[in-house]
């Protein structure tokens, strides 16, 4: 069935298209072909991913499934949500993780050969076997679609008041405004509650310029000590000097 | 005539099993997360899968509450892993065992 599916998709995009006048088998080789340079795009850039040593090659890698899972998307009538998901994930996630690893100086070659555990790959290689054939195990012979059509609205129009609106971002905005209000304004929620601590996780435990109050300001540009900070040690007897004591943690970066 | 559905979902099932073999082959904690965004890439070719087969909204509003959540995870994983490399300057996951009882 698939082969002779791949032999008639490849001879059809062989044609060209003005000798052929059937064209809903150009667009049964066009929706094949689509799905077969997706998947490898998504398999290569997968393989790249976990098994490629430096972090960076890896991220870039990451980028080629991203595209191809992109392009199934498109296939799947999903145009939409394939322009965020390269807005998102290649233009964001990808980039973001490009400036963490070149940020942190660790885009040097991993030794993928250490093993921390005797014997930690070949068993991680056959869980993932195991995963694969006990998954297609379970669903092969049966349908793999069951279930009840069009819960949550029709995404394909019909007879409905959808007719003419496949695959329509106004729908997919109608429907996530409506029905999934609560959980769209949750992912709000998270989306700020994330950048709140994502900002308290990676800043400098000293305070910048910018974080001191207008006294704390004036007794560091006069050497006091700042106020409402605890006297320092008197241990050597002597005053305190600039640079000591509470200061030490409250400096000023510029 | 489309592709059928079973397809992407066996194309979805070897992306996840690779997302999941990498996570526990590679040591490195960036890459690790970068197959964790590989096993969420499947699950989200699964529900654009379904809602196309179902004829149903909800799958494709999922795969857009998917990227959000994606998003804020990899956003305070990387702050997690910057605030690691602060303290020490190591970048496999077996060096972080701080929290080993």
């Amino acid at each position: 069935m698939s082969s002779a599916h791949l032999l008639a998709a490849v001879r059809i995009l062989a044609y060209d298209g003005a000798h052929n006048p059937h064209a809903e088998h150009l667009s049964v080789g066009a929706d094949w072909a689509v799905f077969l340079v997706g998947a490898g795009m998504i398999l290569a850039g997968a393989f790249g991913v976990i098994l490629l040593r430096n972090p960076v090659h890896c991220a870039l890698f990451l980028v080629i499934t991203l595209f191809g899972v992109a392009l199934e998307f498109i296939n799947e009538t999903a145009d939409f949500l394939a322009a965020i998901q390269i807005i998102v994930y290649a233009g964001a996630i990808v980039i973001l993780f490009l400036f963490v690893i070149m940020f942190l100086g660790v885009d040097r070659k991993e030794r993928i050969a250490a093993e921390p555990f005797k014997g930690q790959r070949p068993l991680a290689f056959a869980l993932g076997l195991a995963v694969l054939i006990l998954i297609l195990v379970l669903t092969g012979g049966i349908t793999w679609t069951t279930g009840a059509h069009s819960l949550s609205g029709a995404l394909l129009g019909g007879p409905g008041p959808n007719s003419g609106h496949e695959g329509d971002v106004g729908l997919l905005g109608q429907t996530i405004y409506t029905r999934f209000l609560l959980p769209f304004e949750m992912t709000a929620a998270l989306l700020v509650i994330a950048i709140v601590a994502a900002v308290v996780l990676a800043r400098s435990r000293h305070r910048v310029a910018g974080e001191l109050s207008v006294d704390e300001q004036a007794a560091v540009a006069q050497g006091r000590p700042l106020p409402g900070a605890p006297e320092p040690p008197a241990a050597s007897g002597g005053r305190p000097t600039a640079g000591s004591g509470r200061r030490a943690d409250t400096e000023v970066h510029r | 005539m489309k592709v059928p559905a079973d397809w992407y979902l066996i194309l979805a099932l070897i992306l996840f099993v690779l997302g999941g073999v990498g996570l526990l082959i590679r040591r490195n904690v960036l890459v690790m997360f970068m197959c964790v965004e590989l096993m969420l890439n499947a699950a989200n070719l699964t529900f654009v899968t379904f809602a196309r087969t179902l004829n149903d909204l909800g799958g494709q509003a999922a795969v857009f509450f998917v990227l959000v959540v994606a998003a804020a995870e990899v956003v305070v994983g990387l702050g997690i892993i910057v605030a690691i490399f602060r303290r020490r300057a190591e970048a496999t996951a077996d060096d972080v065992h701080i929290l080993k009882g």
